[in-house]
């Protein structure tokens, strides 16, 4: 952890509504090194949201403001949106959920890997072609040439899912978001898929944020945990031990889960107590 | 209460016809509930939707109670088994009220007493009087799911199918889900048969687990034997790994590599 990739220090991001602004992200702050750090909550926590906001993908009327916002020497509060694009693939590249409706379905899977490639690295054809074929060979798809004519409606989720990481890392970027990347898969191809996130990211010295509602997946996955709830990070803990979290919350959440071989006449339910919603920092 | 004998599902006809269930034999004893484990196009859901006589079956026998069913089915016997969906956002009419969505069944089914059965079913899966006449974009997820549990129950059903019900909803909110189906099983001796890609859910809440694969049923066994690890095909211990979290050490690099479809 000496080098950080991220630093990010009370960051908030706000909507304004009828009732008065919407505080989804309340302070967050965390630093990234060539880690994988799992982000996770339940909807409307706002881990999500966390991601779009390091990337910049936080639209109008939504504001991001932050006391720091860094990536490597870069500052990325007040970044214009061209700035960002510079930035998004090269630098930094987020993987969501559903591959269905991140590509493009009107052109192959090859040629929106190589576009990357030509855009951020102003490769030639041929190159972007070529650097596009072995990027399908690290995400392990056997008959890259074949694969790269087809379009995404051709391929499987697994595969679809295969075709993005090998899209969001052809630019060499230094930080990987992965906000649900496997919850549209079934659990075993999801092993697979994470298996490749896992070996690239660590082969190319990559950090990573893996968002995630999972909590067995971010604990078995990752390095460190955040836990959200409410906007605000309420606990931070190595994966390992996020059987021993000590806030209520997380334990909660544990205690709501089934579990195989322990089976429990009633499952505990999670009683949401209003004091974790004041304002921690 | 429930067995299907030797039946066979396809879509389509012809040598295009697609095989989606394939000999599948099944019994679910009144007031057991049996949980079905399998990936997408497995044919889990399909099971489902020809026990609620949505989907024909080829051949093979399906029968409810000790009646032989088919896809016509008289309204007693649509009024004993009820089917709860997955995705309570989908499946309840975004222009009617929770009051409207739960008149219709009563309607259908001419029965007596409709206020009071409304009145009666809100209660028993948690909702207040102020739901009552709320419109489902009024609700959040865990409520949209009680309803459509109410709506199932109104007809005091003696089968409850279920089709991954708590699989779009957040942790905290889907113990309170299979708190509530746990309950209801007990208190109205239902049967259950019920569909999910997640071991420790179906675990959970039922007794004995079928693993379907590729339109046929592996093996039945049951929630103890799947925690031990006591399980015969490969498959299933592939389910039960993965159900454990990441284990890079469980995939080998060759096992990564796919071929194009």
């Amino acid at each position: 952890m000496t080098d950080t990739l991220l630093a990010v220090r009370n960051l908030r991001v706000t909507y304004p509504g009828d009732d008065g602004d919407v505080r989804a992200v309340r302070n967050v702050s965390f630093t990234l090194g060539r880690e994988r750090l799992g982000i996770v909550g339940e909807s409307g926590s706002g881990k999500s949201t966390t991601g779009r906001a390091i990337i910049g993908l936080v639209s109008h009327p939504g504001r991001i403001e932050a006391d720091e916002l860094r990536l490597g020497d870069t500052d990325l509060r007040g970044l214009s949106e061209r700035g960002f694009r510079k930035l998004r693939g090269q630098r930094i590249a987020m993987v969501l959920q559903d591959p269905n409706y991140s590509l493009d379905p009107v052109m192959s899977v090859g040629q929106q890997i190589a576009e990357t490639h030509r855009t951020h690295l102003r490769s030639t054809t041929r190159d972007a072609r070529r650097a596009a074929l072995e990027m399908l060979q690290a995400v392990h798809i056997r008959d890259p040439e074949r694969v790269y004519t087809m379009y995404p409606h051709q391929v499987s989720g697994g595969m679809g899912q295969r075709v993005m990481i090998a899209m969001m890392l052809i630019a060499g970027p230094d930080i990987l978001i992965a906000d649900e990347p496997t919850s549209a898969l079934d659990v075993t191809v999801q092993t697979q898929v994470l298996a490749i996130i896992d070996d690239l990211v660590r082969s190319r010295g990559m950090g990573l944020i893996l968002i995630s509602h999972n909590l067995h997946l971010v604990s078995s996955f990752c390095d460190r945990v955040l836990v959200m709830y409410a906007g605000q990070v309420v606990e931070t803990c190595v994966a390992g031990n996020l059987s021993e979290a000590k806030h209520p919350y997380t334990r909660g959440l544990l205690a709501a889960l089934p579990q195989l071989g322990n089976r429990r006449a009633e499952l505990p339910q999670l009683q949401r107590d209003p004091a974790w919603m004041a304002d921690l920092a | 209460m429930i067995t299907l004998d030797d039946v066979t599902i396809t879509y389509g006809i012809g040598p295009r016809a697609l095989v989606a269930v394939r000999d599948l034999t099944l019994a679910v004893p009144e007031g057991e509930a049996v949980g079905l484990v399998g990936e997408s196009g497995s044919g889990k859901t399909t099971v489902l939707r020809a026990v609620a006589g949505l989907v024909p079956y080829a051949t093979g026998q399906i029968t409810l109670a000790g009646r032989r069913v088919d896809r016509r089915r008289t309204t007693a016997q649509r009024k004993m088994a009820q089917m709860v969906f997955q995705d309570p956002y989908g499946s309840l009419h975004p222009n009617q009220t929770v009051d409207q969505i739960l008149a219709m069944p009563v309607a259908i089914h001419r029965l007596d007493r409709g206020e009071a059965r409304i009145a009666q079913v809100l209660a028993e899966v948690g909702l207040g009087a102020e739901h009552r006449y709320r419109y489902p974009h009024q609700l959040s997820g865990g409520q949209r799911q009680r309803v459509a549990i109410a709506r199932a129950l109104i007809l005091e059903p003696r089968i409850l199918l279920l089709d991954e019900p708590t699989s779009a909803l957040d942790v905290s909110v889907q113990a309170e889900i299979l708190n509530l189906l746990s309950r209801l099983r007990r208190d109205h001796g239902l049967t259950m048969l019920m569909v999910s890609h997640d071991l420790a859910v179906i675990a959970h809440l039922c007794e004995r687990i079928g693993v379907m694969s590729r339109g046929q049923l592996l093996e039945i066994t049951t929630a103890t034997a799947m925690a031990n690890n006591q399980v015969t095909h490969d498959y299933t211990r592939e389910l039960l790994r993965s159900n454990a979290g990441f284990d890079r050490s469980s995939v080998s690099s060759g096992e990564l590599d796919v071929a194009a479809g």
